[in-house]
C-alpha cells in the first residue's frame, strides 16, 4: 500500500470468514505445534468445564494477519499485538476491521498504526489488534 | 508462578526457515496471498508461534514450574519486527525468557495471575530481527469467560 492512498481515518474493507470449524483449529494446531485438546476434544474440553471445544485464540491472530498483509503487503509489518476477550466457537461466523489510527514518519519511513477488531455474529468482541505496517513510498 | 521467577531464562534454540512450513503455516491462516510461496518468502505475521517446533526440552523459562494447564488462557500476543520479517533461508536463534509476573482480582471474584514470556529472535549476524511477547493467564476458577 502506498503511503500516498493511505491517510489517518483510512476504514480497511470488511473480511466476513467462513463460520468457524473444528477442521480449522486442527489445521492451525497442526501447522503451529499447540496440540491442546480443548480445541479438538470434546471429552476434554467438557471435563474441563466447557460445553465443547472452542477456537484457538492464535488462529484468529493469524486470520488477522492475513487480512492485513493482504492489504499492506507481506513484507511490510514492523508489529501485531492482540488481546482476546469473548471465546469463539465452531460455528461462529467472524468479521474483520481495521482503521488507520495514525500515519508517523520514523527514520527515513512512513508507518501506519492500525487498530483492529474480530467480532462474533452477536456483536461480541472476540479479539483487538493493534499494528504498524510500513508504506511504500509515494511513486 | 511466584514473582521469582521473573527474568529465569531458557536456553537458546535454533531455527530455521522453511518454504513448506511458511506454505503450511499461511494456509492453516487462511492466506492465498503468494507472497507466502515464494522460495524467499517473509513469514506470516504469527509464524513464529510456530517456534514451538524446534525449541527443545530446555528452552522454555518456566520448565520445573507447576503449571495447571486447565487454568492457562492465553490473554495476548505480540509479534515485533526490527525490519523486515525473516524469510525462508534466514537461520535464527531463539531465546526465551519470563517477563513480568502480576495478579488481578478478576470480574467474577477470582485471582487471576498473569506473566509474560518473551522470546527474542537474532539472525545468523547475532541482529535482533523478531520478538515474541506471549502474555498467560492463569485463574484460580473455570476461565468461562476470561479469554482465549
Amino acid at each position: 500500500m502506498k503511503a500516498d492512498d493511505i491517510t489517518q481515518g483510512h476504514v480497511l474493507p470488511i473480511f466476513t470468514d467462513k463460520p468457524l470449524s473444528v477442521t480449522d483449529f486442527v489445521r492451525y494446531q497442526g501447522a503451529s505445534g499447540d496440540m491442546n485438546p480443548i480445541h479438538h476434544d470434546t471429552l476434554f474440553a467438557q471435563a474441563a468445564g466447557f460445553p465443547a471445544p472452542f477456537a484457538v485464540g492464535m488462529l484468529q491472530a493469524g486470520v488477522l494477519g492475513t487480512y492485513l498483509t493482504d492489504f499492506f503487503g507481506a513484507a511490510h509489518i514492523r508489529r501485531l499485538k492482540v488481546q482476546w476477550s469473548e471465546q469463539a466457537w465452531p460455528g461462529d461466523v467472524l468479521e474483520y476491521s481495521g482503521v488507520v489510527t495514525e500515519i508517523r514518519r520514523e527514520a527515513s519511513e512512513t508507518l501506519a498504526d492500525v487498530t483492529c477488531s474480530v467480532t462474533r455474529q452477536n456483536g461480541g468482541v472476540h479479539l483487538t489488534g493493534w499494528a504498524t505496517f510500513v508504506l511504500e513510498r509515494a511513486a | 508462578m511466584d514473582q521469582s521467577a521473573e527474568g529465569r531464562e531458557g536456553t537458546p534454540f535454533e531455527m530455521t526457515i522453511e518454504a513448506g512450513k511458511v506454505r503450511e503455516f499461511a494456509r492453516a491462516t487462511k492466506s492465498t496471498n503468494p507472497e507466502y510461496r515464494q522460495d524467499d518468502s517473509v513469514i506470516p505475521p504469527t509464524f513464529l508461534a510456530a517456534a514451538a517446533f524446534w525449541q527443545t526440552e530446555t528452552s522454555s523459562p518456566s520448565r520445573g514450574i507447576p503449571i495447571n494447564l486447565e487454568r492457562m488462557l492465553h490473554g495476548g500476543q505480540e509479534f515485533i519486527f526490527h525490519g523486515e520479517p525473516p524469510r525462508v533461508g534466514d537461520h535464527l536463534t531463539g531465546h526465551m525468557r519470563i517477563g513480568k509476573i502480576w495478579e488481578k482480582q478478576g470480574r467474577r471474584g477470582g485471582m487471576m495471575q498473569f506473566h509474560e514470556i518473551i522470546t527474542e529472535f537474532k539472525n545468523a549476524e547475532g541482529t535482533l530481527v523478531a520478538e515474541s511477547r506471549t502474555t498467560a493467564i492463569e485463574t484460580s476458577q473455570a476461565p468461562e469467560k476470561a479469554g482465549a
